[in-house]
């Protein structure tokens, strides 16, 4: 069974749907109980970096996600990948989980060409830095993943699985240990994305 | 490097897919769900849904339709038409809608969009925009581009950006339906005026209209809806043919 954390961030339709359509069970919950019965997690996530971390907290969750990340998979999701970082300069200063080493920062100041936008938002293509990753099983160096965001995770070479180019290599996808991260949705990137959970449900 | 976007729209009137001329003559064309299926398998990068009905049954049967079409197709999905209310942003996006568009809701309450971007994101409020030339101006309609609101178009669009408006759909009346080509003079404008991502709407009627299209800056994405309804365009030979002049497409 598949947790998905619910702390009031975000909309969990499509990810509930995507699990369910590949088949595989899946429980939207905030149960500690839950969580530590489950063999995977999921962190999704939409919204202020801020904000999202306060209602994580406020959940009592976070001791739980500590404990459980070093036993099963977890996964992030957008902002569900940004909170595993260390801390992120979206509207101040905020710490995150501290699950993986880097920080998260504002995407503009780092693009060099003005006529890109931000958020960093549409289709981009996947260039997998580590394609032997049990995580890109079924993906293949190229395919096109679904982003929307405005802030990036950077100083994190080391746990860097795949980036995409945006005028700099932006961190798509990371990995410490047991816990890994897509800045991208996988529930909304068409097949591709179908297949990165059903590799995640499957490692 | 990010791809621009095809993008269907699928107008739906009390439960079926339905496609007019300059706004107007409405003809029913298709089940809503069927041809979301279609749009998704041919490599669609978004769908956006016009409830264009006035009913509370239409819009009951329409939710219905939005949540068959989420709990089966993975890719984002646009919701607009009778968005008034930050109710009715969260009506939609508990459906399986991703973004939510909105036109005359944002003119009769202009803190529609700054209430709604503040609390789902910018990247979740499209501004949907009818525009239409008047005497030498762009100016912007509203209930369905029947009613000239005397806004100028471009500081309309301006002003709800800085709202928190998180992209802009510009529909153009005048080339809606014809056929005959993208307004590119309008985009142009509007691209000058605002950084968010820009749709086009209005007027695609064959692939090189595309291919013209992106080949204006600050342009994202293309809308249309007769022609691919028809399948006079179909989406996996339109990203190919515009990938081959050297645009970014996912393929």
């Amino acid at each position: 069974m598949i947790a998905v954390i619910d702390y009031g961030v975000g909309n969990l339709f499509s990810l509930s749907s995507a699990l369910r359509y590949l088949g595989l069970e899946s429980r939207i919950t905030r149960d500690a109980k839950e969580i530590e019965k489950a063999d995977r997690v999921i962190l999704p996530g939409v919204g202020a970096f801020g904000d999202a971390m306060q209602k994580l907290q406020s959940t009592g969750l976070v001791p739980v996600l500590r404990a459980e990340a070093q036993k099963k998979p977890l996964l992030g999701i957008c902002l569900g990948m940004q909170l595993l970082f260390d801390k992120s300069y979206e509207y101040g200063e905020h710490k995150g989980l501290g699950l993986i080493g880097g920080e998260v920062v504002p995407l503009g100041p780092y693009l060099a060409d003005p006529a890109l936008k931000v958020p960093h938002m549409g289709w981009n293509a996947l260039h997998l830095c580590r394609p032997q990753e049990p995580l890109f099983r079924y993906i293949s160096e190229g395919e096109c993943v679904y982003y929307v965001h405005s802030f990036y995770a950077r100083n994190c070479r080391e746990s860097t699985l795949a980036t995409s180019e945006y005028g700099i290599a932006v961190t798509g996808a990371v990995k410490n240990g047991l816990v890994y991260g897509t800045q991208f949705h996988p529930e909304k990137s068409g097949e591709t994305g179908l297949r990165l959970l059903k590799a995640f449900a499957e490692m | 490097m990010i791809t621009k976007r095809i993008i269907p729209c699928l107008d739906v009137k009390n439960g079926r897919v339905v496609k007019g001329v300059n706004f107007e003559g409405l003809k029913d064309m298709a089940d809503p769900v069927e041809l979301a299926r279609r749009y998704n398998a041919a490599g669609a990068d978004e769908l956006v849904f016009y409830d264009i009905t006035a009913s509370a049954e239409g819009r009951t049967l329409f939710t219905d339709i939005l949540k068959k079409v989420a709990a089966e197709i993975f890719i984002p999905l646009t919701v607009g038409g009778g968005i008034r209310t930050l109710q009715d942003f969260d009506r939609v996006l508990k459906c399986g809608a991703d973004k939510v568009s909105v036109n005359s809701g944002a003119i009769e309450n202009p803190g529609l969009i700054a209430e709604a971007a503040q609390k789902y994101g910018d990247q979740c409020v499209v501004l949907s925009c009818d525009v239409k030339r008047v005497g030498g101006q762009f100016r912007v309609f509203a209930k369905g581009g029947r009613v000239d609101t005397g806004l100028d178009a471009l500081e309309w669009i301006e002003t709800c950006v800085k709202h928190g408006a998180g992209e802009v759909c510009l529909n153009s009346i005048d080339t809606d339906g014809v056929r005959g080509g993208f307004d590119l003079a309008m985009l142009d404008a509007v691209a000058a005026r605002v950084k968010v991502p820009i749709i086009a709407s209005g007027g695609a009627g064959k692939m090189q209209d595309f291919a013209e299209l992106f080949r204006h800056k600050g342009i994202d994405a293309g809308l249309a809806a007769g022609i691919f309804h028809t399948k006079a365009v179909q989406i996996p030979d339109l990203k190919a043919y515009l990938r081959a002049q050297g645009i970014e497409m996912r393929l």
